[in-house]
């Protein structure tokens, strides 16, 4: 859902594909260019943990032919939405390709720290080099709220830019786009330390990028460094655009799906054309546009499975573990409830406890419940034991019209097959929901408990949706007097 | 109504029908506050007849003298009316396939809860604000592409329209109007008397959550005076501050309620509000999502406008702002009940709340299908079924999973066995059963099965009314052979009768032997059909007693013409009763049974539907046209009339033969 941060690599295929086909609000005051782009050289280059990393680069060799050019010369960087790389050390400039394929190959599927966070370099980009002055550099971002987008200029770029929210030269364009500013208003607004000579082609670069930005509904594009090398009188320049980050609204799929993909096809990428190697029919021109994770975030098994069932299903399957060695673990119904339930066990101080973040809502089947029950609680019982034990939520809101005691089924039958571990590992199970028919739902639950032998508390509509947490974990909130679900 | 009803719609006598006429006269104009009250009327775009009921079960607890929904529109039709329960009774509203006619018929409708898809909410929702009489819509769909979104809301606002979502759940004004789903079920209505009005209003993001305030709500003060969730997006059509202000500007609403969320900087303006003196009420406030900044990775919650872009959207910041602002704002979300409590403690002490008489619980009826779901009632069932069931997650044949039916590889005669004897059968029946289906499939053009269908197909009829006209030919005279030989054989076996006597007495009788003899094959010249069939049976199964009668019978007649052979028809028939009688899985009556259910004709009509069709699509391939049977080919024979004969017998047809 919503806003999503694309690959580098994509972004500028994209921009490279649509810049003069996306079609413009107002006229620019440069004629309509008589050709398209050529193909966009970009070579995107991904590894699986486990690949042959020479024959993956071998492989990238024959599908981009422009890395065999004699005497070009390359950028290589990693493209897994990480900021900074450049501080990082994670930029390789003015390289041969068999300098970048060694730069690429020193460093593929190796672990890599940046700033705070851990993950794999999985997927790389390499690209031609543009030698520029210094002074060639610009700093442009486009993003959006709710009463327009801002589009964001400064007349000078790269990574030392500092910060552009207070200096960089700002114009506002409505949501009504009757209303987009003339060429000069443009020019006046955002390009006043900008030589004059370039203004022209500026103009038009700005009014093409927002309308590609309108256009495949991006939500956020920066560009830093853009480069625009003037010509010898300074009255046309050739613009490059180095560094991108950029999101597109997922939710736009279905208007902009078929831009994304055919920007990126073989054709649009300058890939030799032939029958895709596993014979797949994508439904669009290019292949399908890919919402990376972000970076050190890989998905764990039982995420990625969890993750499936939830696409296979009109129901809501959620699972992010945040600390498998946690021992507070949760499994709430509903997408507020859940987040509810990790604010109440943060602030009773026990952020670093909490294992996973996760949902289950929109009336799950009986055995989705189970299998996602299961998931987590194999999580669970799989870390090694506690000194204090585990905690384990069954929470969640007032269900609108799930019957809870069918979905609590589930969650029963996945309690039974795991019952004898639930004891070993001393897991206090705390127990909260409410909505339809939830009287039938508390009632088994609870002489389940009593049959397996479990540490459970039951409760319902009278406590608070999130009442159990500090219950359950500050010690002293606790008394014999607070009254269970009596069934 | 005089359009005409769909059959779903249709009325009996006994039918217990409530109808409401039109407003006779316009409403006096609400306060720019009021954006529900008790004679809201609105349409519901998209046929959800659960969200209607619902709307309208919570209209009768209301004790509504109308209901709030006057009517659906669904642009896909097909429908005239549609049949809601009002309390006990029903009521028929109207379905209308253009939003034009919709809003001509009904001038006082202001309100539409837009159930439109992602994919289609903008189109629509933009054609209603071309509406003056619109001003306000609800827009439930999820994941509505923020550029559409956002210019909804910028058309909305210069049209001076208030739109709550999209995604979400609508919100409710207790005592007065119900948008789409929201509560949920009545249960949970009644559980937090939204029936009647409260004190406090409360405005939030979440849906699922509003159920939840509801509830906190009705515990601790005198209950919900409107409630609104503005839905989880980036950019909601209408924010808390919009909300708040009408509540701050409405007299009967007490304390303000409002739940917010990480992400975005709307809580901002009501802290601004609170500060420049606009908003005097006490509010009470939280926002959830402060677990996001103690956590090492960034996680997505739930919303799609739920994620910090900077320290001012994170949770901690806003609650901290609200704080200082002035608005109540608890330690923890659980302790919210309490801080609410003790501020209407203090409102009834100093006489600005005085809560009103609580009126008696309303019922409900329950539905039928949710008392049986909670096993509270039982009914008989009209129909049963007893070979296939699709209700579950995988279709099923006679209890076996339809991926175990390819796993085993069972074919068609296993698929036969499973739904028609509801068993399986031993390998060797079932490729007993496709061995007479690909026999019985097709027996040349002439014959007249395959001739009326191949007439009615050069009629330019489709596939189905060709294949019928071919199958109504199938009978005791053409295709029955199978089933009177399986009778007669059976009768004279079971009967103990020796083959000759069986010969001599259907001879006496001047019968036929049902499956003995052929045109042009005879005991030289053997059909090769019938010794495929004879060997296979004589190999496979258990026993062959009728099939070796049968051939005794043959020996019999065959010694009186030679072309008196036991044919494919009667060879079929008397193996398929030693199948059904020797494979172990029949009881004896259960054989006689399917025997006598007609279960060869069965076969016959499912093999021989093969030919038939081919025979259709050979025909239109071959593009033939209309057949006309020529006149030399048919001898005419008429009446006389008008030459005579006696009174009333002018049409007695003579027959003249030559």
């Amino acid at each position: 859902m919503s806003a999503k941060s694309i690959l580098e690599a994509d972004g500028k295929a994209i921009l490279n594909y649509h810049l003069t086909r996306a079609p413009l609000i107002k006229p620019t005051p440069l004629p309509p260019p008589s050709t398209h782009n050529p193909p966009a050289k970009l070579a995107s280059i991904k590894f699986e943990a486990g690949d042959d990393i020479n024959g993956v680069l071998d492989a990238a060799e024959a599908q981009f032919p422009f890395l065999l050019a004699p005497g070009a010369k390359f950028v290589a960087k990693p493209d897994q939405l990480i900021k900074r790389r450049g501080k990082s050390g994670l930029l390789k400039l003015n390289a041969t390709w068999p300098e970048a394929k060694e730069w690429v190959a020193a460093r593929a599927n190796k672990a890599q720290k940046v700033e705070h966070v851990e993950g794999h370099l999985r997927t790389f980009l390499v690209e031609p080099f543009v030698p520029h002055p210094q002074e060639t550099e610009y700093y442009i971002n486009i993003n959006s709220v709710r009463e327009g987008d801002w589009i964001l200029f400064y007349h000078e770029g790269g990574i030392d830019v500092g910060d552009v929210d207070a200096k960089a030269e700002k114009m506002l364009i409505p949501v009504d786009l009757s209303q987009f500013p003339s060429n000069e208003e443009l020019a006046a607004g955002l390009l006043r330390q900008v030589p004059k000579g370039l203004h022209n082609v500026l103009v038009d670069f700005i009014s093409r990028l927002y309308a590609v930005y309108v256009d495949s509904q991006f939500t956020y594009l920066e560009i830093n460094p853009l480069v625009v090398i003037p010509n010898a009188d300074a009255t046309s320049a050739q613009v490059h655009y180095l560094d991108l980050a950029a999101k597109l609204d997922q939710t736009a799929e279905f208007e902009c799906g078929a831009k994304w993909a055919v920007a990126r096809s073989p054709a649009a990428l300058g890939m030799p054309v032939g029958a895709p190697k596993d014979g797949k029919v994508s439904i669009d021109a290019g292949p399908p546009i890919d919402f990376p994770a972000p970076f050190g975030r890989e998905m764990s098994k039982e995420e990625a499975y969890v993750a499936e069932m939830d696409a296979k299903t009109g129901a809501s399957l959620k699972l992010t573990i945040l600390n498998s060695q946690g021992r507070i673990w949760t499994l709430v119904a509903g997408g507020g409830a859940s987040v509810v339930y990790a604010d109440a066990i943060a602030s009773a101080g026990f952020a670093s406890e909490l294992a996973n973040y996760g949902e289950y809502s929109g009336a799950p089947t009986e055995t989705q419940t189970f299998h996602y029950a299961r998931t987590v609680f194999d999580l669970m019982l799989r870390a090694p034991q506690h000194p204090d034990g585990k905690v384990l939520f069954i929470g969640g809101g007032i269900a609108n019209f799930t019957n809870v005691a069918s979905t609590f089924k589930g969650v029963i039958r996945a309690l039974r097959d795991v019952a004898p571990l639930l004891v070993e590992h001393n897991v206090h199970i705390w127990v909260r929901r409410a909505g339809p028919n939830y009287q039938e739902g508390l009632k088994n639950i609870k002489a389940v408990g009593k049959e397996l032998g479990l540490t459970m508390k039951v409760f319902g509509p009278e406590m608070h949706v999130s009442g159990i947490v500090p219950l359950a974990l500050v010690p002293g909130k606790w008394n014999e007097s607070i009254k269970e679900f009596e069934g | 109504m005089n359009g005409s009803l769909t059959p779903q719609a249709s009325l009996s006598a006994d039918d217990n029908i409530k109808r409401f006429a039109p407003v006779s006269r316009p409403l006096s104009p609400l306060q720019p506050h009021t954006l529900f009250h008790n004679k809201t009327r609105c349409f519901v775009y998209g046929l959800q007849t659960r969200a209607v009921q619902g709307m309208l079960d919570f209209d009768f607890i209301c004790k509504r003298k109308t209901p709030s929904v006057a009517g659906i529109i669904y642009t896909f039709g097909g429908q005239y009316v549609s049949k809601m329960y009002w309390g006990t009774s029903e009521t028929l509203l109207p379905v209308y396939q253009s939003t034009e006619k919709a809003m001509a018929k009904h001038s006082d409708v202001d309100h539409v809860v837009n159930f439109a898809s992602s994919r289609s909410v903008y189109t629509s929702t933009m054609e209603l604000m071309e509406f003056p009489q619109v001003k306000s819509i609800a827009i439930i769909a999820e994941g509505v592409p923020e550029r559409r979104a956002r210019e909804i809301l910028h058309v909305a606002k210069k049209k001076g329209i208030t739109i709550i979502g999209p995604a979400t759940v609508g919100g409710i004004k207790p005592g007065a109007f119900k948008i789409g789903n929201t509560g949920g079920m009545m249960d949970n209505i009644v559980a937090s008397k939204l029936y009647r009005k409260g004190s406090v209003a409360y405005v939030s993001k979440s849906g699922g959550m509003s159920n939840e305030l509801n509830n906190i709500v009705s515990q601790n003060t005198d209950g919900v005076y409107e409630g609104v969730a503005i839905g989880g997006d980036r950019y909601p059509g209408t924010t808390f501050i919009d909300h708040m202000l009408r509540f701050q500007a409405d007299p009967e609403c007490k304390i303000l309620l409002l739940l917010g969320e990480v992400g975005g900087v709307e809580e901002y303006r009501v802290i601004e509000a609170v500060k420049q003196g606009i908003i005097t009420k006490p509010i009470v406030a939280w926002a959830i999502g402060t677990v996001a900044g103690m956590l090492t990775t960034e996680v997505q919650f739930g919303h799609a406008g739920s994620m910090a872009n900077s320290e001012l959207e994170t949770a901690n910041m806003k609650n901290k702002s609200m704080r200082e602002a002035g608005i109540f704002v608890p330690d923890t979300f659980e302790e919210l009940p309490g801080v609410l409590a003790q501020i209407y403690q203090k409102m009834i002490k100093s006489g600005q709340i005085k809560p009103a008489a609580e009126p008696a619980v309303p019922k409900i009826p329950m539905d039928y299908n949710w008392a049986q779901e909670l096993g509270l009632i039982r009914k008989p069932a009209a129909f049963i079924s007893t070979i296939s069931d699709d209700r579950g997650q995988e279709l099923l044949y006679a209890g076996i999973p339809i991926t175990d039916v390819f796993k085993e590889n069972v074919g068609i005669g296993g698929v036969m066995s499973l739904l028609w004897f509801r068993r399986r059968l031993p390998d060797y029946a079932g490729k007993f059963l496709e061995m007479v289906l690909m026999l019985t499939a097709d027996h040349g053009p002439a014959v007249s099965g395959a001739m009326n269908t191949i007439i009615t197909t050069r009629a330019g009829k489709d596939l189905i009314s060709a294949l019928v006209s071919g199958l109504l030919t199938i009978g005791s005279r053409f295709g029955g052979a199978l089933d009177g030989a399986a009778e007669e054989f059976t009768k004279a076996y079971d009967k103990g009768m020796s083959p000759r006597d069986f010969v001599d007495t259907m001879r006496k009788e001047n019968k036929l032997i049902p499956g003995i003899g052929h045109r042009v094959k005879s005991r030289n010249n053997p059909d090769l059909r019938v010794t495929l069939v004879k060997e296979y049976c004589q190999k496979n199964f258990p026993s062959t007693k009728l099939l070796d009668y049968a051939i005794a019978v043959e020996t019999v007649t065959t010694s009186k013409k030679d072309n008196l052979i036991l044919n494919v028809d009667g060879c079929i028939a008397v193996c398929f009763v030693d199948l059904l009688r020797n494979c172990g899985a029949f009881s004896a009556e259960e054989a006689e049974d399917y025997l006598g259910n007609g279960v060869l004709n069965g076969l016959f009509v499912l093999g021989r539907s093969i030919g038939l069709i081919a025979h259709f699509l050979d025909q239109k391939r071959l593009r033939t046209g209309l057949y006309r049977h020529p006149w030399d080919d048919i001898t005419y024979l008429l009446p006389e009339l008008g030459k005579g004969g006696a009174p009333g017998a002018e049409g007695r047809v003579e027959v003249n033969v030559q």
